[in-house]
């Protein structure tokens, strides 16, 4: 399966089998719907903010691909103890390694384990995926707590 | 392609093969295997060869010059406006209309006839198997209207439930809008039968036949239809040409859908005079060359012979349903008895989207998603299936590199 290895890596195959922090979160007090259009992957991310604006807990629901669910998962794992500010930094910075802006050789100590969807950038196709999650975070940060639901399209 | 394991078909398939440039190219250092061909169907040498022939030798704006290369144009142009009402066994080829495609056509005739026949309280009935395109512009003018949107449902096997159909037809609907083969499933629906029960109540019957007219030959006549669409780029011509055929009385009755340049007869500050079908829904500058190479593409399909292909597709769909059949993870979705060569199919525990991507890196373009077509999935319970579609040019070698592709896609998420 070596043709594979850069996209679909162990670690993915493994977050989206068993993703991390998915199901509800019944005290959240922000969510988000997420919807891509184009293949019809639906999720749902709850947060738990306190008041001094830290992402205290986070997780997700819902259906799609491998690297949407692996995606999710690992952004779960990232955020959480993040103030909305950082996450947001760090969405940015994300968006940019599966954009394939981040230069060669660029210090990707700061994305943590997220390096390992740096494989998407060559699959233009599939950005789509790995970011649904991340929107839908961004989404839910900037929400009430009534909810909002965001298109990748 | 190794002669030895291909079925005998009523043409060579290596002569055909050679028209398509495409097919010898590669995708990711791998030999393409185009299995997305109810997408879009690849185009033979003959009918790029008859867009750039016409652009070097003739081009012209047609209907309006007195000049050589006018004339010549406008001469083309209709000669496949008779030739497509040959190829749909129309009554007149008044009754061919040149649009932009399929949906095109169905917005043309939801605009026009729809507006001037639709009203508060009457229905309109779609079947549960319809694209996007045959859905979603009767809800508008539903919505515009006040009427109403009625689905004719199916089963499991993505079969119509015929018997349901007497009792969703009354003397409110106006319409029944179907279409002749799904394109997410491949099932072949009884359009004749629906046309006939339509009538019975005065409704009128709009066949869409994107998917149909590739596949099987089509005689307006037989089918009982009032409107007819289809898209040139789905037969192995151009994309941006497609053809609305209506039956004459009803488009002299209609009003125009746009106006413009050519659709007219006379023109005042105070008033217009429309010309008759199908000039009067042809306003501007139609894709002259489009519907030139439109026209080289049905000559192709004529000369290969549509029971021909019909015979060669019947026989790939069934080792196509044979190869994947034997892969336990993975389930056929859309079992109708009647089908085209499409082979949707899901993947226990991996997601279209994966499957299309592992595919594309083995060469094989297969399509992945809802397939326009979102009721059908929510019917079926699935978000989306993978899906192969097969055309006159595939052969058992790709539908092996495609069940070989398949396994991979087990292999890493099995």
């Amino acid at each position: 399966m070596s043709d594979f290895d850069d996209l679909y890596s162990e670690q993915i195959i493994e977050h989206s089998k068993k993703p991390r922090n998915f199901g509800e979160l019944p005290n959240a007090n922000h969510h988000a719907n997420g919807f891509n259009p184009l293949c019809g992957d639906k999720l749902v991310v709850g947060l738990v903010m306190d008041g001094a604006g830290v992402i205290q807990d986070v997780k997700f629901q819902g259906q799609g691909c491998a690297i949407s669910k692996a995606s999710a998962s690992l952004m779960t794992g990232a955020v959480k103890g993040k103030t909305a500010a950082e996450a947001e930094h760090l969405f940015e910075r994300f968006h940019d390694l599966v954009m394939g802006k981040l230069p060669e050789g660029e210090d990707l100590t700061d994305l943590g384990k997220l390096a390992v969807l740096a494989g998407v950038r060559e699959y233009p196709a599939r950005v789509k995926c790995a970011s649904l999650a991340w929107h839908t975070l961004k989404a839910a940060l900037e929400s009430s707590t009534d909810g909002a639901v965001i298109s990748t399209e | 392609m190794n002669a030895m394991t291909e079925p005998k078909t009523d043409y060579d398939l290596a002569t055909i093969r050679r028209d398509f440039p495409i097919l010898t190219r590669q995708v990711h250092g791998k030999p393409l295997v185009y299995l997305d061909n109810a997408a879009t169907t690849q185009r033979p040498n003959q009918v790029i060869e008859a867009e750039a022939a016409y652009y070097r030798e003739w081009n012209a704006n047609i209907h309006r010059g007195v000049h050589l290369l006018s004339q010549k144009s406008t001469d083309q142009f209709e000669a496949v406006r008779v030739e497509a009402a040959k190829f749909l066994n129309a009554f007149s080829e008044n009754e061919v209309i040149f649009t932009r495609g399929t949906t095109d056509g169905i917005n043309l005739v939801a605009s026009s006839w729809g507006r001037a026949n639709v009203k508060a309280g009457d229905e309109i009935l779609v079947s549960a198997l319809e694209h996007h395109s045959n859905i979603v512009p009767w809800q508008m003018l539903c919505e515009e209207k006040g009427a109403k949107l009625v689905v004719l449902p199916m089963n499991d096997a993505g079969e119509l439930l015929m018997e349901e159909l007497p009792k969703l037809l009354n003397s409110k609907t106006r319409l029944v809008a179907v279409n002749q083969v799904s394109n997410a499933l491949g099932t072949i629906n009884p359009v004749i039968e629906i046309a006939r029960q339509a009538h019975a109540v005065g409704a009128k019957v709009l066949v869409d036949g994107a998917q149909s007219v590739s596949h099987m030959a089509v005689d307006v006549r037989a089918l009982g239809a009032d409107f007819f669409v289809l898209s040139a780029h789905k037969l192995y011509g151009p994309t941006g040409v497609g053809v609305l055929w209506g039956r004459e009385d009803l488009l002299n009755a209609m009003p125009p859908y746009q106006g413009g340049g050519d659709m007219i007869l006379n023109v005042t500050f105070e008033e217009t005079e429309y010309k008759k079908a199908p000039g009067r829904f042809e306003a501007g500058t139609p894709n002259v060359a489009g519907v030139v190479a439109f026209g080289a593409a049905l000559d192709y399909v004529a000369s290969v012979g549509l029971s021909a292909i019909a015979a060669h597709e019947a026989d790939l769909l069934a080792y196509g349903t044979k190869v994947l059949s034997a892969i336990p993870a993975v389930r056929l979705v859309g079992t109708a008895k009647h089908k085209a060569a499409v082979l949707s199919f899901v993947i226990e525990g991996a997601h279209p989207h994966d499957i299309g991507t592992i595919l594309d890196k083995q060469g094989v373009a297969i399509r992945a998603g809802h397939h326009c077509a979102q009721p059908i999935m929510d019917r079926l319970g699935i978000p989306a299936t993978a899906r192969a579609s097969l055309a006159m040019y595939n052969t058992h070698e790709e539908l092996d590199k495609l069940g070989e592709a398949v396994r991979k896609v087990v292999e890493i998420f099995g």
